[in-house]
Parts: C-alpha cells; structure tokens; sequence
C-alpha cells in the first residue's frame, strides 16, 4: 500500500476531531504543573544574577546572606570544589562553538544580564529572596558587546581567550552561484534584520529535587528528559539509573523550555549538598533574562533573475547573534537559516556565508521554527521588492519559480555542514499557493494601497517549506491490564499539544478499542527505556510512528496467541473491543482482561503479549510546505497596522486530529503575526536588557490577535513513517513575519516605503513612514 | 503573603497560576465577589471577610460546568496554565454581561495572555457558552 493509499484507508479515530481527554484537569484546577509539585521538608532556592553584561568578578561576600534566618545554604563557584563542569552542545554542533560553553554559575567572569552568580538555598522563597539583597558582589564593569556589527568589529571581545567574537565561520552551497549570477540580467541586494525575541512560555521554567542518598528525583523534566538525564548524570558523578527525570503538566515549551540550563545542574546538586528537596521556579523577569532567546539574525541577501523573474541564482550571509555562550541548541537557528532560505523555489545556484557571532546578551536556543522564520522573512521580502523591481506580479513570480510537483523529490543539497544532503520528498507546492490564495479571496482583495476610510490595504503571501522528524528513534510501550485498560509510555514529552489524546487516537484503531480504555503516560525517563523528547515537530511523526508499532505488534501477538490456544487460523480471527473473536461469527476466543491477569500471574506468554515495547527508528527528515496570506490595513498617521485576515496553509502529510492540528496552525501563526509587531528583547548600548517584563516585552493579547483560517491539507503523506504524518507544530509561525512584512509593505507601497526589518513595531513602523515622506519631497 | 501565595501555598489551591507575578498576564484571576482580580497584586489580608472563586470552585469536584465544557468543545486550551485565569474572567464577563459580542469578549479577556491558542477558540468557546445559556433560560433570540 503507498502513501496516498493508507490515508484514504481511514478508520474511526486517526482523522477524527477528537476533543482531548485531558483538558478536564487543566479546565478543574487539578493539574499539576512544575511549581505544584510539593515535598515533605522541601526549601526553595534563588538565584543571584549578574546586573552588569561585561564584568570581572573582584570577590563575592555571601556572609550577610547566610547570617539571615531562614537560610540554608549560599552557593558560589568556590563552593563547588574541583573544576565547574561545561554545559555542552545537544544538537548543531556548529565547528567552534565548543569554544564558547558556559559554566553552570560564573567563577570570575561575567558575561551577560542574568547570568547565575550564586544559589541561596531557604526555608521560604521570600527568605531566599531577601537574602539575595544580603549578597555583595564587587564587580569591575567591562565595554560590552551589544550588536552585531560591534561583534563583527571584534573591538571589545565577549571570550578573550578565543581572540575573536566570531565563534563559526563557514559556507554553504549548491550549484555554482557564480555561474548563476552571470547568467542574470537583473540583480538586487538588500541588508535585512530579524528581531530578538523569545518564546515566553506562560509557565516559567522550575524544578524540584530530591536527592535520598540513593536516588536523585527531578521534577518539571521536559522537551528531552533523557538527553538531560545523561548529562546531569556525567556532571554529577552518579550514574543514569540512579536519576529519575518526571515531566510534570507543562504550561508551554515552543523550544525554550527543557533544554539543559545552568540551573538544571544547580539545583539537583544544592539538593545533594543540603539534603533537603529544593524547589527553584523563575520569576518572569529571570526568564526574560536566563531563559534562551532567539532569532536575532542579520541577512545581506542577494538574488539573480531573468527579465521574466527566473530566479537564477541567489547568494547569501547571514549573521546570528547567539549571546554571550553557545546553548545546548548550539547553532540549530543559524543553521536552518541557510537551509532554508532557497526555500520552496527552483534555485539551482545558491551560496551562503555564515557567522555565529557572540555578544554579551542573553544566550539563544530553538524557538518555534528556529531559522525558518528569519529566513522566510529575508527571501519573501526581497522577492517583493524584485517583483515590484521588475514590474512582475508578485503571485505569478512565484508560481513561476516554485518548484513543480514534477521535479519531487527534489534535492536541496548539503547546506547544513554536519549532515548529508537532504531532499523535499512530497508535495505540490503550487497546490498549496493556490489553494492559500483561494481561501482568502486574494483576487477581490483591496491591496496595493487602496485607501479605504483613510488606511491603505495591502495583501502580502509568502511560501515556505518547513522540516520535522529528527531521528533517530523514539519508544513505545503499550501494557494491557487486568480491568480492560490500557496504557501507553511514549518517550516524547508533551508541553499542550494534546499528544495523550492523539496517541490514544493512533493505538485505538490498532487494537479497536474507545478513546476511553487508554491512559497516556510520557515524558519521564522512567516510562520506557529510552526516549528522544519533543522538538523539530517530531512527537507524531517519529513517537506516534512509535506508538502505532507497538499497538500492531500487540494485535498481532495476541491474534498469534489465541490462534495457537485455539487452534483456529489467525487469519480467521480478528481483534476488537478486548477480546480476539472469530471473524465468521465474532464469538469470543480470548478476553484481553484475562490474558493480561495470567500475565500478571506470571504466564510468561501471556506478558508477552499484553507487555509491547516498539523502536521506531526514522530514516529521513520528511519536509512539510504552505503558503501564508495576510490581508492588512494601515493607518499612515499612526502607523497602527490590523490584519483583517489571515491563511496560515500548510500540507502535514497526514491530520491525525483536525481540531488539534488547527489549534497548532492558528497559535502558531498569532504568536508569529504578534512577534512581528510587538515582541521585543531590546537592549541598551550598556547591554541592559530593558524589556524585561510583561509590561515591556509586549506579546499579542486578544485584542490584537487577527481571525486566522487554519487549512491543514493531506496531499502528500510522508513515507518516512507508517503514519504518513509531516510535523504540524511550526508551519504556523514560520511564514508569519513573512507575510505581513509583505502585507505592510505592500499597502504603503504608494508612499515607497522600505521594510527590510523586523519588528514592525508602532515607533519603528512610523519612522519609516516619516523617512519615505521626508524621501519623496 | 499574596492572594496567590496564599491560594497555592497556604490553602494548597493550585489551581491559581502565577505567570508573572505584576499584574499583566492574568494567570492569577479569581473572583473576589464576584469581581475579577489579580490574585498576585494583592495581599491575602486585604480579602478578609471577602467571598473568593477560583477554578476549583466554578463546578462541584469531579465535574465540569458549561464554561468549561464548551473551553474543551472548542479546544480553547493547549498547555493550561493560562486557562483557570481565563475561566474566572469570562465568568465575571458573562454575568455581568450575559449575550457579549465577540468584540465585547475579546475586550473582556485581553487582560489575559494566552502563548498556545491564538484566542480564537477561547472566544468562540465563551460566545457558545453564553448563547447555549440563553436559549436555555429562555431568553436568548434564535440564531
């Protein structure tokens, strides 16, 4: 059977708009997230953070702090004995970044706002707090390094020891750039820029640890537990069976969430040392502070075409500003943002120089469509302007350069220097910019301009393509139990997507059983035997794979076995509602419920077949791909935008759940659309974070967010995995800024106003305006 | 001690989050007579002799009331942590204010943020709620 065979073979569950069967203990209170997590005897930890981007540390007095009643212990460097450990790169090993790992709490330098400088550990968090205020460093203050350019300058250096700003330096290609732009007869280059932003997670990041002698127990795991696991293991000395990492409710990742930060060592290890559980929960403006941002990339783009809009070549640097360490993310976003910057379209010519740059701000990691983002950005902006350029339609431009479903697979080259060549391996991309343009009624649109009651509209698309799946493998477990229940572990961790419901929805058509008979557990390393986690869209694509595996080989064993009981053929037998029953007249021939108590009674066949352990090991990336339309209008006196509508279109290969997935694609696109506009990590030339809180870092509310329509399209199921499924976490927000940099730009096109920068904020957005006016006169 | 200190720690109600602790995401909305609140910006002191709701109280132990039954029709929650904050909000919302508008709602809850859903489905599931209430008390004009 082929791909396109098995979705249209549905069954009842997988496809099925199911509401989720664990909203009822998020809607009743009776969750239980990071920061709910309460232990006998348990004291709470604060940290003590840098308040300056570039300094020696002189000496840190902490006597005042421990005086104060109430305090445990005060934890500095020097108190650690021995060398500090490293935290290193988890993924994108990006050659030179191992130059640049940060400590788990800063020795004798400090290098950006919010950097660990010491742990009070107390009996209340506002004792820790207060003793906080107790402790005195005396800091020298150095010249920071707050923009890219000065990090380019290398004038003032972040590491001196390495001798250089630029922590990697490569390029990428395919085909022959060179020859391509000779082949031009209209080039145009521009200097783009993507703002610092971050996820902001409405549940800060926290954990509770309990060490007992024995064992080390950390709650509020997430993202990859076992990845974690292995480290902390190494830096704590003690080996991986005797930590437990339990993922709790989890109020939001987006990326940001459960990779490995300095208090992921801190915390466990001031646990061994006081013996006490400690809880640590950040505050809002720690995680605005401590937390990964991301995205800020600067992009000199250049791009080659025929007269007629034939892209002919396109060639590239771009430059990140990872912060002052490289995360355990490494140079994921960096990374992607070459990759992806051809895009969708027939570039056989392309050529990209990159930097990873490092400053003294808040280190970056993975957030949601890390490097896609940005790069979309860069490429749909400047096929506009080359549209405009040229005098060619902006939709025909594109339809003329997109890669054709004929030419799928279609290979993309090696731009990523760690890894082999990569291929987009299904789809019609012109389908799905169609179809994008079709659901908002792009034809009758107002756009170019037009003045409506005093605000221009305008309509801007862009196209993307988007990866997921990362390999190598995920886990499975399925367990039958006496009273006719089910369970499943998976080793993904889940942060709202809704995947116990979905993966009971993928083991429910396996085995013929309701919704009902399952519970999902996953997350914690004690579930399964080994696990992957959740990031680059890969919880359905990779662990639902996994899931379904498990749930097959289930019915097969226990067909197998009532078969052998029975005598009877297997074939002549089917599995449904817990019990194998005749196909020919549906008498029962084995009840689950009683296979699963032999089990229990120690029938050792029985356990074989009511105990499933599955591997799904994912041998491709499988790319997803979509088109986004935002329809604005602009007030050219204020500078306020509203987008008016919105299609955020996207093949996922297979819809598990409709009701879910499109809960994906609309948060996604809002929380694209509103980083367009509003969120902002702005520093000041001392390299002051001064947006650090809720009351600064503006992020989209209700009033804000636009009216999304979510199209999620199956016309290219993926063969990288049984489900057919392509990730469908990101392709909301990846092509957002995109879009409505391209809708803007488009509506005060009249006023010849340039946007080759985001954020599109109100001061910013205005004094654009105002430059294009003061141009024009 | 704050409100929410006090919910979470003192009387073990976890159901009341905090997401920033100054008052701008609204995580921490109950109902203190009925008003809704910032359980973060004041002190437990100052609700003395108050009448307080949080989520744990819109619907007996076990069950869900309408509000909460139409949030998961419409899946108008993906990780939670804002969704008892924006619970009691609506809650004050539609009794005061029983038949909202969408532009009526959106305004109501836009003191509250919310990272997963993009509000869409938030809005929609408080509109059906206050519809389905007033077709069932008679009140409401067919639509």
């Amino acid at each position: 059977m082929n791909a396109r065979d098995r979705v249209l073979a549905r069954d009842k569950q997988v496809g099925a708009a199911t509401v989720r069967g664990e909203d009822q203990r998020f809607l009743t209170g009776s969750a239980r997230f990071t920061d709910d997590v309460r232990l006998e005897r348990m004291v709470h930890a604060a940290v003590q953070r840098s308040p300056h981007a570039n300094a020696k540390i002189l000496g840190i007095d902490t006597t005042a702090a421990r005086e104060t009643p109430g305090v445990l212990s005060v934890f500095t460097a020097s108190d650690f004995g021995g060398p500090l450990p490293l935290i290193p790169i988890r993924l994108a090993p990006m050659p030179g970044l191992e130059r640049f790992l940060q400590h788990p709490i800063a020795a004798d330098r400090v290098r950006y706002v919010g950097e660990p400088v010491a742990l009070v550990v107390a009996e209340s968090r506002y004792i820790a707090e207060d003793a906080l205020d107790r402790i005195v460093v005396d800091y020298e203050p150095l010249d920071p390094v707050t923009s890219i350019d000065q990090a380019m300058l290398g004038k003032a250096l972040v590491h001196e020891a390495v001798g250089s700003n630029i922590g990697s330096h490569y390029h990428v290609s395919r085909g022959d750039p060179a020859g391509g732009f000779a082949k031009a007869e209209y080039t145009r280059k521009e200097r783009f820029r993507c703002h610092r932003h971050t996820a902001a997670p409405m549940e800060t990041r926290g954990m509770v640890a309990e060490y007992d002698g024995a064992v080390l127990r950390v709650w509020g795991a997430t993202k990859v537990p076992f990845f974690n696991r292995r480290l902390l293991a190494k830096m704590l000395e003690l080996s991986e069976s005797s930590i437990d990492l339990i993922e709790t409710d989890i109020g939001g990742g987006f990326g940001v969430r459960g990779e490995f930060y300095p208090e992921d060592f801190l915390v466990p290890w001031a646990a061994m040392q006081v013996r006490r559980p400690v809880k640590w929960i950040e505050d809002r403006r720690e995680h605005l502070m401590a937390t990964n941002h991301a995205r800020e990339t600067e992009c000199e783009l250049e791009i080659g075409m025929k007269r007629d809009g034939t892209i002919v070549g396109l060639r590239a640097i771009v430059m990140a500003d990872l912060g002052a360490y490289a995360r355990t993310g490494g140079g994921v976003a960096l990374a992607r943002a070459p990759q992806f910057l051809p895009g969708p379209y027939r570039i056989a010519d392309y050529g990209c120089e990159v930097y990873a740059l490092f400053s003294n701000k808040t280190p970056v990691g993975t957030y949601r469509g890390p490097g896609r983002y940005e790069a979309n950005f860069f490429r749909e902006r400047l096929l506009d302007m080359a549209a405009a350029d040229l005098g060619l339609d902006p939709i025909a431009l594109r339809e003329k350069n997109l890669v054709s479903a004929a030419e799928i697979p279609y290979d993309i080259g090696k731009l990523v220097p760690w890894e082999g060549s990569n291929q987009y391996d299904g789809g019609d991309f012109h389908s799905a910019f169609r179809q994008a343009l079709a659901a908002i009624g792009y034809a009758s649109l107002p756009k170019d301009g037009a003045a409506i009651d005093g605000r221009l509209h305008g309509v801007g698309v862009a196209c993307f393509t988007e990866s997921s799946g990362a390999g190598p493998s995920e886990s499975a477990r399925i367990v039958a139990r006496p009273d006719g229940g089910y369970e499943i572990y998976s080793g993904v961790t889940t942060m709202g997507q809704g995947h116990e419901t979905v993966f009971a929805q993928i083991a429910a058509d396996e085995l013929d059983l309701p919704l009902s008979a399952f519970q999902v557990f996953h997350g914690s390393t004690a579930y399964v035997d080994e696990g992957w986690g959740t990031f680059h869209s890969r919880a359905i694509v990779v662990g639902g794979s996994a899931v379904k595996m498990a749930a097959e080989s289930m019915r097969e064993k226990q067909i197998a076995l009532a078969a052998r009981r029975s005598g009877l053929a297997a074939a002549d037998l089917r599995l449904s509602a817990g019990a194998v029953l005749r196909k020919d007249d549906a008498s029962t021939v084995l009840e689950i419920s009683s296979l699963a108590q032999a089990a229990k009674d120690g029938d050792a066949e029985a356990r074989d077949a009511t105990h499933i352990k599955a591997r799904f090991d994912i041998k491709m990336r499988t790319y997803s791909y979509g088109s986004h339309v935002a329809h604005v209008a602009v007030d050219p006196e204020t500078a306020q935008v509203q987008v008016l509508s919105y299609v955020a279109l996207e093949d996922v290969g297979r819809v598990i759940n409709p009701l879910l997935a499109a809960g994906q694609a609309v948060g996604g696109a809002v929380q694209g659309i509103g980083a367009a506009f509003l969120d902002e990590l702005i520093y000041d030339d001392s390299g002051q974070l001064i947006t650090g809180s809720f009351a600064d870092y503006l992020m989209p509310t209700s009033t804000d967010a636009p009216p999304v329509i979510p199209i999620m399209l199956e016309e290219a199921p993926s063969a990288s995995n049984p489900l057919g499924a392509k990730g469908a976490g990101e392709g909301g927000i990846v092509a957002a800024g995109a879009a409505v940099a391209n809708a803007v730009a488009n509506a005060l096109s009249p006023l010849g106003v340039k946007i080759t920068a985001l954020p599109l904020s109100l001061d910013k957005l205005a004094a654009s305006i105002r430059a294009a006016r003061r141009e024009s006169r | 001690m704050t409100l929410v200190d006090f919910l979470r720690e003192t009387l073990g109600l976890t159901g009341t989050h905090i997401g920033c602790e100054h008052g701008v995401c609204g995580a921490c909305t109950v109902l203190l007579d009925g008003e809704s609140v910032r359980a973060c910006l004041m002190f437990a002191v100052q609700a003395d002799g108050a009448n307080l709701t949080t989520v744990e109280g819109l619907a007996p132990p076990g069950e869900m009331n309408d509000l909460q039954r139409a949030f998961q029709a419409f899946h108008a929650l993906q990780c939670g942590f804002c969704t008892p904050g924006i619970l009691t909000t609506a809650t004050a919302l539609l009794r005061e204010n029983p038949n909202p508008t969408e532009d009526q709602v959106r305004r109501a809850i836009s003191g509250n943020i919310c990272r997963c859903t993009g509000y869409q489905p938030i809005v929609r599931a408080i509109l059906d709620c206050a519809r389905s209430r007033a077709t069932a008390t008679g009140e409401g004009r067919a639509k």
